[in-house]
């Protein structure tokens, strides 16, 4: 029987009390005196196997700012549950100190003066670090990809995902599951993953044709480590060809599948697995439903909503570990198992604070190698922000109300729609835009830039389909994306209405009018799911409208409304 | 800028629209379910109806019934124009009291599986498939 004290041994939140007092004093250098890596990897080895997590990197190799979101709403069973709790209401749940390291790197607020301070996150050269520290510890951990890699970068689109396969591979994961990887088009994923030396799974991979497991994903593997039968059972994104263009991998279909994986739990049981690992792709409330139906799983690793967790929830007997995203966070997770069960745990997730902690020389040189053809390019500055940039957020970021803008403008329309995907980094206000960085916010496979007319209610009709999937108070029915970002739209949502009642006070901001149902709009878009679309790519678009302006910014947006909180 | 009829065509998000709102159930369901049952009680029980939560594609949604004691399963997507999908029935010989099949559903709404079970009496059940525009996926 696990015991309530196991359980509770995570040890991010004692960390808190690092940080020093007080607002708008971080200096780099106080930073840096303060923490060193040795304090951030501190963990106590304990139990007998140790699995490493890391989820969502979405391609970004080097370093980065990324702000948590501020707005987060769980509707439903998951209203004010975690991981929907931001700011200072999630530093009070877990005891997190203002001005720490671990405010800075899990949440809202104060932004831009902690980031001056401590610095930008991620780098997989210090992830590779963080994992030989772990692997030192423990020689046979299991390192787990949780997908989202092979997307999200200038090298990533040129190279077709070969700069992350690479630099992956130099890592030694032992499995992943996989999404975004799919817009690369199923011929491209066919090749890669016939090619990786570590395992492909998704139990809810089938092949579209037959409604049978897709042969090139298996659901599980067995690993034998600690003198345990570890199963680890992968999970993929359920909802891959209806979020992302289904047309790119005909071949694939998905879906929860809880049954299978109930399934495929029972037969990893029944081979003698005495600890099962769920690697998945989910999204957190998606994977907190499985967890309550399907028995028997042990871990779950999840991904895809990009939540950052300082400690497991625990459903069940089930824990679940969310790790963040973008190369920001590595979760090391210590088990005891014995006698066929999972004893108990001790967690932490580890901030990638990369002045903190220091790159690992042989990955740094690969990752070097991946990125020079392109240096040039990606190097090229195209212009300033005097506002932080930031996407993460249920309604709208900074970033995309720049997007919406450049749609706006360059694209000659009434109305600008941005898709509220939850990867890309942020940019500090007076720094340099970049082209790695216009690219690293809208890099993707089906990323034309369209304009289309739509009357008054088809726009009403697609802001409910949209809100419903984020909304639905069935995590089952939930896509794990935020709400289509609008330029030029103002509306009021009451999160607590069923499909067709949220969307009200529809308004066209340049005139104030109301929106009419029956008048036809311009309207300017991109990442449409729809085959044959056209337009030029949005990086262009974007590119283009920041050269003009010279200095873009992106003042407070109160454009749309939130009621029924 | 002049929209062409090629660009308004071509970069439209609109087309795959199927429908906007949940379908409601109509009365020509009702009285399917009727004429099925003879106005019988429908309980809970042996009926097990598996269906994706949200439909890859509208037009082909993977669907499967079984239970151990039906007689005779009825399949309705009551949001449809015409609900019955189907009706399977079970010899005492049948190795395995089940069925899939794929079908077409209009707009997102409930489908419905009622099983007439060796016993004479009913049992049902009921999953809501969402059919949805998509995109906008994190």
């Amino acid at each position: 029987m696990i015991s309530r004290r196991d359980f509770l041994q995570t040890s991010m939140a004692a960390s808190a009390i690092l940080g020093a007092s007080g607002f708008g004093q971080w200096g780099r250098i106080a930073a840096q005196q303060t923490l060193t890596q040795d304090q951030l990897l501190e963990f106590d080895t304990f139990g007998n196997v140790s699995l490493i997590h890391i989820t969502d990197i979405h391609a970004q190799l080097k370093p980065i700012y990324f702000r948590e979101p501020s707005v987060n709403l769980g509707v439903g069973p998951n209203k004010g549950e975690v991981p929907h709790v931001t700011g200072a209401d999630f530093r009070k749940m877990y005891g997190i100190d203002d001005g720490s390291y671990a405010h800075y790197a899990l949440s809202s607020g104060d932004f831009t003066a902690l980031a001056e301070g401590y610095g930008r996150v991620g780098g997989l050269d210090r992830v590779a670090t963080v994992i030989n520290q772990i692997r030192a510890d423990r020689p046979d951990a299991l390192l787990l990809d949780g997908g989202d890699t092979w997307h999200g970068s200038y090298t990533c689109y040129q190279t077709q995902g070969q700069d992350m396969v690479d630099v992956m591979n130099a890592l030694k994961p032992d499995a992943m599951t996989f999404h975004w990887e799919f817009t690369l088009g199923s011929e491209r994923v066919q090749e890669i993953v016939e090619g990786l030396p570590f395992a492909a799974l998704g139990q809810n991979i089938f092949d579209a044709e037959w409604d049978e497991p897709a042969e090139l994903f298996p659901p599980y593997k067995m690993f034998e480590r600690g003198g345990v039968k570890i199963a680890v059972i992968g999970q993929a994104f359920p909802y891959m060809p209806i979020a992302n263009p289904g047309w790119m991998f005909p071949e694939y279909s998905f879906g929860i599948r809880d049954e299978n994986m109930q399934a495929m739990v029972d037969q990893v049981r029944a081979e003698g697995a005495e600890l099962v690992v769920c690697l998945s792709h989910n999204g957190f409330d998606v994977d907190k439903k499985m967890a309550g139906i399907v028995k028997g799983i042990d871990v779950i690793l999840s991904g895809h909503t990009h939540d950052a967790l300082p400690e497991p929830v625990l459903v069940g007997e089930t824990i679940i570990v969310a790790s963040g995203s973008n190369g920001k966070f590595v979760s090391r997770v210590d088990l005891d198992v014995r006698d066929g069960r999972m004893m108990g745990f001790r967690h932490k997730l580890i901030p990638i604070l990369s002045d903190v902690i220091e790159p690992d020389k042989e990955v740094a040189a690969v990752i070097d190698e991946v990125r020079a053809p392109y240096a040039n390019a990606l190097s090229e500055v195209i212009g300033k922000s005097d506002s932080l940039l930031y996407r993460r957020g249920n309604f709208n970021g900074t970033w995309d109300d720049v997007i919406c803008d450049a749609l706006l403008s360059e694209r000659e329309a009434d109305i600008a729609l941005s898709p509220g995907v939850r990867w890309g980094p942020s940019i500090l206000p007076g720094q340099d835009i970049t082209r790695e960085d216009i690219w690293n916010v809208t890099s993707m496979t089906y990323g034309a830039a369209y304009r289309t007319e739509m009357t008054g209610e088809y726009l009403h009709v697609v802001l409910e389909d949209v809100a419903d999937n984020l909304f639905n108070p069935d995590p089952y029915y939930q896509q794990g994306g935020d709400m289509v970002r609008t330029g030029g739209l103002g509306y009021r949502i009451d999160i607590s209405k069923p499909q067709g009642e949220r969307i009200s006070e529809m308004i066209l901001l340049k005139t104030g009018e109301r929106i009419d149902p029956s008048k036809t709009y311009q309207i300017a878009g991109w990442a449409s799911v729809n085959e044959d679309t056209e337009g030029p790519p949005i990086w262009d678009v974007v590119e283009a409208h920041i050269r003009k302006k010279g200095t873009v910014s992106a003042p407070d947006n109160d454009s749309v409304e939130v009621v029924g909180l | 800028m002049q929209l062409t009829r090629r660009n308004a065509i071509l970069m439209g998000a609109g087309a795959i629209l199927m429908t906007g709102l949940p379908l409601r159930a109509s009365a020509a369901g009702e009285d399917a379910i009727a004429a099925f049952t003879g106005g019988a009680e429908v309980g809970e029980g042996d009926i097990k109806l598996t269906a994706p939560e949200i439909a890859e594609n509208g037009n082909t949604v993977p669907i499967e019934v079984s239970s151990d004691s039906a007689t005779e399963i009825m399949v309705l997507a009551l949001g449809n124009p015409t609900p019955p999908v189907a009706t399977f029935k079970f010899g005492p010989l049948a190795a395995s009291r089940s069925a899939s099949t794929r079908i077409r559903l209009a707009g997102t709404q409930d489908v419905v599986a009622i099983a007439k079970l060796e016993d004479g009496s009913f049992v049902k059940a009921s999953t809501t498939v969402k059919v949805t525009i998509g995109g906008c996926g994190g």
